[in-house]
């Protein structure tokens, strides 16, 4: 018999057996991958930071399941996902507002469920994403020091597929409960000008909005529809480094707010950036949700001799 | 040189040329490597700009004053990345060059170049170092898949397709160099500074 198991696939998790131990995926839904807090300190390689794209609600499910807040867990898009537990563990969920059951019961953060036990996160009523920790997290091998899936570049593992186990660390103790914020209907996002808002006729339209969540938008970021925003300067942009929750205008002049899965570069002008405080409000926003940003001027820029 | 505030923890340093990017960068980079710049985070270099993110970022004014002089290639021989030509561009790019085919892989082999930038995937280096002649524009249209080891030029730049990918670099030939491998460390052949050479196989 072969020491290797069977199916094992090339970021190492296992096509389900009998009842295997860790994490089984019942039902992966449109698009849920594995999130942790990403891969920083590569951007000059080219590799994006990527992570969970509602940062703070992935780092509350782990606080609440006993985990690191940077513990890799599941996020999930809009309908949720359905896993089985091999070996009981406390979980948690967090992010976008959904009911979560355990075989059928619902449950409050965190919970404890048993072994064979069937977790489900449901449709999101608001919000686009959840993120449900495992006690000792999941537990794939990480890609430069991450588990993320980069939805850009490919690294870390593949989207979670239906009947696929992933690997769990070792059993927690549960945290304390913690509610997520609510989410506004129409949120406002803080924005600050620049770096290269002197392109454009002015910041008045971002300002005037509100702006729509376009159905092309992913974790890569949000296309935006709204008022137009007019370039002054016709060149072409060097590239340049790029942050989340930049918004680049190209040239059909839609803007885009990028998120976790951000290219590290671009050659369009990013006419401002979004407060890292309130990307999550930009990773909750579902295809056709409105947004405003609230404009907040900073230091000016300066010439250094 | 202008710092440009970029949100709540990051500066663009907007740079006159690609030669002072790369010093720059290099700077930033020799004093993170020797254990300086605590609280920053990631140090993006690219054509006109570094960008510089992190929760606490350094006195950027002054530790790039006086950046002449500063060398701004890693030491030690260059990586030699041997090429099959027999790109599907090669003709195209002759023919605004107004060489042959055999005049532009001589010419484009024989230059020195340097990792200016990464960007675009993952080992995507931006080589400076391209001679003037050969400089001609992106493919009106990009191809929608090019292979891994697929090695053009765009503009001021020669580069190398780390995995398959769309496309709209002018294609000379094909590297059997692995550019980006994520299990090996480190996960990227070229980076920032790094030297190349191009050697027909």
């Amino acid at each position: 018999m072969s020491r290797t198991p069977a199916g094992r696939t090339p970021a190492g998790r296992t096509v389900a057996g009998r009842t295997p131990a860790g994490l089984t995926v019942v039902r992966a839904g449109p698009l849920t991958t594995v999130q942790d807090l990403g891969r920083p300190g590569h951007a000059h390689l080219g590799v994006p930071r990527s992570g969970a794209a509602d940062r703070s609600a992935l780092r509350r499910a782990n606080r609440m399941a006993g985990n690191p807040e940077g513990a890799a867990g599941l996020e999930t898009t809009l309908l949720g996902v359905t896993v089985r537990l091999g070996e009981a563990r406390w979980l948690a969920a967090a992010g976008a507002e959904a009911e979560v059951t355990v075989d059928g019961e619902p449950v409050r953060s965190p919970f404890r469920a048993g072994a064979g036990a069937t977790v489900t996160v449901g449709r999101a009523r608001r919000g686009l994403r959840s993120y449900l920790a495992v006690g000792g997290g999941i537990a794939v091998p990480p890609t430069l020091g991450s588990r993320s899936t980069d939805r850009l570049s490919g690294l870390g593992p593949d989207p979670l597929r239906d009947g696929e186990t992933l690997p769990l660390g070792p059993p927690t103790e549960p945290g304390d409960p913690a509610a997520d914020p609510a989410l506004p209907a129409e949120p406002v996002l803080r924005l600050r000008p620049g770096p290269r808002d002197d392109w454009f006729a002015g910041t008045g339209p971002l300002a005037a909005g509100p702006y729509q969540v376009q159905t092309d938008s992913d974790r890569v970021g949000l296309r935006l529809a709204g008022p137009e925003l007019t370039r002054t300067r016709t060149a072409e942009l060097p590239s340049e480094g790029l942050v989340p929750g930049a918004v680049q205008v190209p040239a059909d002049g839609r803007p885009v707010l990028f998120l976790a899965d951000h290219p590290t570069t671009g050659g369009y002008p990013v006419i401002g950036v979004v407060h890292p405080g309130d990307l999550w409000l930009a990773a909750q926003a579902r295809p056709g949700a409105r947004l405003r940003f609230r404009l907040v001027p900073g230091h000016t820029d300066h010439a250094v001799e | 040189m202008r710092l440009r505030p970029v949100g709540w923890g990051a500066v663009l340093v907007e740079l006159g040329s690609t030669a002072e990017v790369r010093a720059a960068y290099a700077r930033l980079a020799g004093l993170r490597a020797a254990g300086g710049l605590a609280g920053v985070v990631d140090l993006v270099p690219a054509a006109r700009t570094v960008l510089v993110t992190g929760d606490r970022l350094p006195d950027l004014a002054g530790l790039l004053g006086e950046l002449a002089g500063e060398p701004a290639v890693r030491p030690g021989p260059p990586v030699e990345l041997p090429v099959v030509y027999d790109g599907p561009d090669l003709a195209e790019v002759a023919g605004r060059a107004g060489l042959d085919a055999a005049e532009v892989v001589r010419r484009h082999a024989a230059a020195d170049y340097t990792v200016a930038f990464c960007g675009f995937a993952p080992g995507f280096g931006y080589l400076i170092g391209l001679p003037a002649e050969l400089h001609v524009p992106r493919r009106a249209t990009p191809r929608t898949a090019v292979e891994a080891g697929a090695v053009g030029i765009a503009g001021e730049f020669a580069g190398v397709y780390p995995r398959r990918s769309p496309g709209g670099w002018q294609l000379l030939g094909r590297t059997s160099a692995v550019l980006w491998d994520a299990d090996r460390d480190p996960p990227a052949l070229l980076a920032p500074g790094t030297r190349v050479r191009f050697t027909p196989a």
